[in-house]
């Protein structure tokens, strides 16, 4: 490729961040078109996607050689010494042109060869199918139907071709209502649950500015409540902070307004938006990062970083919307700004305490391809995939992975997956080896030919099912068993946890901090679980 | 007998409260000599509610109408809420508790009057005497010998009857040695590490005093345990207080050991907090975690809560560091404080942990606590006299031993396959540290015990332990006998608040025991079928 100046240097040191004693181990750094390669004396390879590098940074020379320090998205941080500067600033420049692609064709995925012929990877592609998913949950039924409206991505964009919306909501009123919702993305069906009859919906927030207000949009929130047969009230949860969504009216959005709308309840969650997650993270992984640290600096850092809290929210939003279908038996209307990052969240939580199949490894890529990829979380912006805005970046899907990973935390036996299962998926969202996560929604998915273009994850991940098993994970609990997480120890668990930390030197995957890694359940690291597995 | 003064009512209608997850129980509440009773009506199914007065740490109670409640607040961290019909009823309860729970005379406390079925008077008692560790060292080495020149107790009182000390010292040395130490806590062998054939050793500090006295004695000895272990081993003086606080130390009499007087000893200072501090961190941190209705900022900016988990790590590290004297670098390390019965004790115990593997396993692990707790003197009747809800004035409680149970834990976590024994070992320690019905943790020394012929007349914790039907919740499944020194990671972002102890009673604890049985239940069936699991590192494993 064109970027790579020098593809072999010699005699290159890998610091080992974590002793005190700055000891290194001396090897080669290859430079490929894909990955940046380290193999070391002991022929023990270091392997860096491209697409994995957040940062490339060339610090000043010293007598040793030239550092080079690379942080990468799954929060790996590797400090190279490159004997001859002119070598240091060759890998520099290439990296930073290959860290960094301008078109999707470019990234990785479009490169991929998994050796498969084309009847295996469609078949990779429809292991997952979401028209089975829904007749799963029991739609359509004498309440629910599939809507065709948007078969040919006519009234919304970044929504799926196939959506489910009340039965008596007829095609005008879906228009209507669209037109009067942020983006066109009208309330439509994110889970039914077959036992209440109770549904979660989705939208973004509606045009309502100070006064205005849509019959059709009103009509349609009304089928909604009444598709729910046991319950008349529903109720519209609007994750974003009071204030927030009050500061939207002036920009002509906003939130419903009560009065107008017949049996609903309204409610504020308070979940911050994504640039305050993102600079939240970005708090975490200094303080994480830093050497030496005294004891309150860490955990005022900690505190100052907000992250902890941010995670309790979009958990206690969850647990709120599944009280409401559980206790009240009544439907609930989610929606944020866009309804694309804190909605998914939410929808996604809530359906996992409610269903236990989402809580298997089949059901756990059923709810993410429902829930966020086809109802249009901007996967390819907020993980930075190209070379964009860095104000779209953002770690909505890390915190979600993060909330998973508590909740299999307080309940040990009811998830069928384990803690690496939800590292390799985090793994790939950034690495665009795969289809799955590149675009912004389905519309941008289909038009760059993914399917056959590129490989879906799901196939590979089930292939290596038994890595990803929890041997304590009993299936015998029924469909709906609930779970009720106690947010309270959430703020224990988070406290001990996130660590920078010394002995993670031994794991290759070592700097993941966060849910990841750091997270180690009290009586059983992950290691055990597979341990035990393969026992 | 003079309980019955104390036991102002004989009985009352009450229902218990004992926590958000249990059922309420109803029935008739009797106060007896040691217990609080609560036997429900003839057509309730539960059995018997007891509790050990002894156990009650806090007691509130309040008046309404014409009923009453009263709060119990236990050392082991439980929560209990008592719903009495009548007010004189009440009142007279609360009072029979308070007096009875507050009793300070050991021969009358409960463990000299239980007497379980199953077990024998005397068993257990003579599993862990100083004579059999000594067995143990003279197989290694013969530098060493078995002292009884503590046999009546008169040179150190917080000493047992035999210590060992150089071969090359005699027992006249010793008394003089023991003169020029606080509490006549003369150097003495802690752990005796064979591969490197360097020694752990402990003491209280030296008496220099202003005038910086010296004991030729004491050199002696010191410059014997050089000499003793492998040739040209040097010697570390670790000191658990700051160079600071052991200069201050001179002014009342004590101090620390001159660098000239002790030849190829080097000292190194790690101070650990101790006393008031530690007690107050704890009663803190308790508060904390008892707060259910805070947010999560207030708990991250809870400085006292998070100060818990730094003296744990301080401990540990101070462990780290005097194990790795002894092990990496083959050298003789001393380990002092002031009296040498509280840190001391806790950094040579968790040294050993890390560097013996026998220490790990679950009859090694309560010798240890046997030898360097119990028998080396630590005061738990002076330390655990109130946990963290008492109102009482302090005195001198302070939850060192509890910073242990807590560093073990800790390490049990870092290296999950390592320890033989599980969390339910270590709250049973903490447990039964605080309020007992056995004798283990009954007096603060030897002497005391002695007197009060503890061993005679009440059973050892270990042999209630030791049974059969408790294997269960003690061990570790995952167990594989690991060989070599367990190096923990001491960090602050790798420790972990222990849940399972701090949030013991106000958790559901339901999930994670149900996972610990099923855990159990795969290794058990997996053992069956004849495959071992085997260790690969002795690094932690995360």
């Amino acid at each position: 490729m064109e970027h790579i100046r020098t593809t072999k240097v010699e005699q290159v040191k890998l610091l080992d961040r974590f002793s005190t004693s700055n000891k290194s181990l001396t090897g080669t750094l290859y430079l490929t078109a894909t990955h940046l390669l380290f193999i070391d004396s002991h022929q023990k390879e270091t392997w860096i996607l491209h697409h994995h590098i957040a940062l490339v940074e060339k610090l000043a020379l010293t007598t040793s050689g030239c550092p080079l320090v690379i942080q990468c998205k799954n929060f790996r941080i590797v400090h190279f010494i490159v004997p001859r500067e002119r070598d240091c600033h060759d890998i520099y420049n290439s990296l930073l042109q290959l860290s960094k692609q301008a078109k999707y064709e470019d990234l990785y995925a479009f490169s991929y060869n998994p050796k498969q012929n084309d009847s295996e990877r469609l078949q990779g592609w429809q292991l997952i199918d979401l028209a089975e998913e829904y007749k799963r949950m029991g739609v359509p039924n004498s309440n629910w139907q599939l809507s065709d409206a948007n078969r040919e991505y006519k009234i919304c964009e970044t929504y799926p071709r196939e959506l489910y919306v009340p039965r008596i909501a007829s095609k005008p009123i879906i228009v209507g209502s669209s037109k009067f919702r942020s983006k066109g993305r009208f309330p439509v069906l994110s889970y039914y649950h077959q036992n209440k009859e109770a549904a979660i919906c989705r939208c973004s927030q509606p045009l309502s500015g100070f006064s205005a207000r849509c019959l059709e949009d009103e009509h349609l929130l009304q089928a909604i409540s009444k598709a729910n047969p046991v319950n008349r009230y529903m109720y519209v949860m609007d994750t974003r902070p009071k204030l927030n969504a009050m500061a939207n009216r002036a920009a002509g959005k906003g939130y419903e307004n009560e009065d107008n709308y017949s049996n609903i309840r309204f409610q504020f969650v308070g979940i911050e938006n994504i640039h305050v997650m993102r600079s939240s993270l970005q708090k975490l992984l200094e303080v994480n990062g830093t050497k030496g640290l005294s004891v309150s600096d860490f955990y005022s850092g900690l505190e100052s970083s907000g992250w902890l809290r941010h995670i309790k929210a979009v958990m206690d939003a969850a647990i709120f919307l599944a009280k409401a279908i559980m206790v009240e038996n009544a439907s609930v209307l989610v929606h944020c700004s866009d309804g694309w990052d804190r909605t998914s969240q939410v929808c996604s939580l809530g359906s996992l305490l409610l269903d236990s199949y989402y809580r298997t490894i089949k059901g756990f890529m059923v709810l993410i391809e429902k829930d966020w990829i086809s109802f249009g979380h901007k996967f390819s912006e907020r993980c930075g995939h190209l070379d964009g805005d860095p104000k779209e970046v953002s770690p909505v899907f890390t915190q979600f992975l993060e909330c998973v990973w508590h909740l299999t935390e307080q309940f040990p036996q009811d998830f069928e997956f384990n803690e690496a299962f939800l590292l390799q998926i985090h793994e790939h969202i950034h690495s665009c080896q795969f289809g799955n996560f590149l675009g912004n929604c389905q519309k941008e998915r289909e038009e760059l030919k993914l399917k056959e273009k590129t490989y879906s994850l799901w196939p590979f991940l089930l292939d290596d099912q038994k890595k990803y098993l929890n041997p304590l994970y009993s299936s015998k609990s029924p469909k709906f068993a609930v779970l009720e997480p106690n947010t309270v120890s959430f703020s224990f668990k988070k406290l001990s946890n996130v660590k920078i930390s010394k002995q993670m030197k031994f794991s290759p995957r070592n700097c993941y901090i966060q849910f990841i890694l750091n997270h180690l359940p009290s009586k059983l690291p992950c290691v055990l679980r597979s341990k035990l597995c393969c026992l | 007998m003079e309980f019955s003064e104390l036991i102002r009512t004989g009985r009352a209608q009450a229902k218990l409260l004992r926590g958000p997850e249990a059922p309420p129980l109803r029935g008739t509440l009797c106060v007896t000599g040691h217990h609080l009773l609560l036997s429900p009506g003839p057509q309730a199914t539960s059995d018997l509610w007891l509790l050990l007065l002894r156990r009650v740490d806090s007691i509130q109670k309040r008046v309404s109408g014409d009923s009453g409640t009263i709060t119990l607040r236990c050392k082991d961290l439980r929560v209990l809420q008592l719903d009495i019909e009548g007010v004189e009823a009440t009142l007279d309860i609360a009072r029979s508790i308070e007096a009875l729970s507050s009793l300070e005379s050991v021969i009358t406390s409960f463990p000299f009057f239980y007497r379980p079925k199953g077990l024998r008077l005397g068993d257990a008692w003579h599993f862990h005497p100083p004579e059999r560790y000594y067995k143990r060292v003279a197989r290694e080495t013969n530098a060493w010998r078995l002292s009884e020149v503590n046999g009546d107790f008169s040179l150190c009182p917080s000493y047992p009857r035999a210590v060992i000390v150089p071969r090359a010292v005699d027992d006249d040395a010793l008394a003089r040695c023991a003169r020029f130490r606080q509490g006549g806590r003369f150097p003495v062998l802690s752990y005796h590490h064979a591969p490197s054939g360097t020694v752990l050793l402990r003491s209280s500090q030296p008496l220099t005093g202003p005038q910086k006295r010296r004991c030729a004695e004491d050199e002696e000895l010191l410059r014997a345990v050089l000499a003793g272990a492998r040739p040209g081993a040097r010697g570390f003086v670790l000191d658990t207080r700051s160079a600071q606080a052991a200069k201050q130390a001179r002014v009342t009499g004590g101090g620390t050991e001159a660098k000239a007087a002790y030849p190829g000893w080097k000292r190194l200072h790690r101070p650990l907090e101790r006393g008031w501090p530690l007690q107050e961190s704890f009663v803190r941190l308790v508060e904390a975690c008892g707060d259910l209705e805070q947010s999560m900022d207030r708990w991250l900016s809870q400085p006292e809560a998070c100060h818990w988990l730094a003296h744990v790590k301080e401990a540990l590290s101070t462990a780290y560091l005097a194990a790795q004297g002894v092990g990496r670098e083959g050298a003789c390390v001393l380990v002092h404080g002031a009296e040498g019965t509280d840190s001391t004790l806790l950094v040579t115990s968790l040294a050993q942990l890390i560097l013996d593997p026998s220490s790990r396993t679950i009859a090694g692990f309560q010798e240890l606590v046997e030898r360097e707790w119990i028998q080396a003197g630590h005061p738990f009747q002076l330390r655990c006299a109130h946990s963290a809800f008492s109102h009482a004035r302090p005195k001198h409680e302070a939850p060192t031993f509890l910073l242990f149970l807590d560093c073990v834990w800790q390490l049990g976590r870092q290296f999950p396959q390592s320890l033989e024994f599980g969390e339910g070992l270590l709250l049973a320690l903490f447990e039964h540290a605080y309020a007992s019905p056995f004798g283990t943790f009954l007096c603060s020394s030897e002497k005391e015990r002695c007197l009060c012929e503890v061993r005679t007349r009440t059973h050892s914790l270990w042999s209630g332990l030791n049974q059969p039907k408790e294997q269960r919740k003690l061990r570790n499944p995952l167990y594989v006998p690991n060989p070599l020194a367990i190096w923990p990671s001491v960090e602050l972002q790798t420790l972990r608040l222990w849940q399972g102890l701090f949030l013991r009673w106000i958790r559901p604890p339901e999930p994670s025991e149900v996972a610990w049985e099923k855990v159990w239940q795969i290794v058990t069936d997996k053992k069956t079928e004849g495959c071992e699991p085997t260790v690969s590192a002795s690094e932690p494993q995360l």
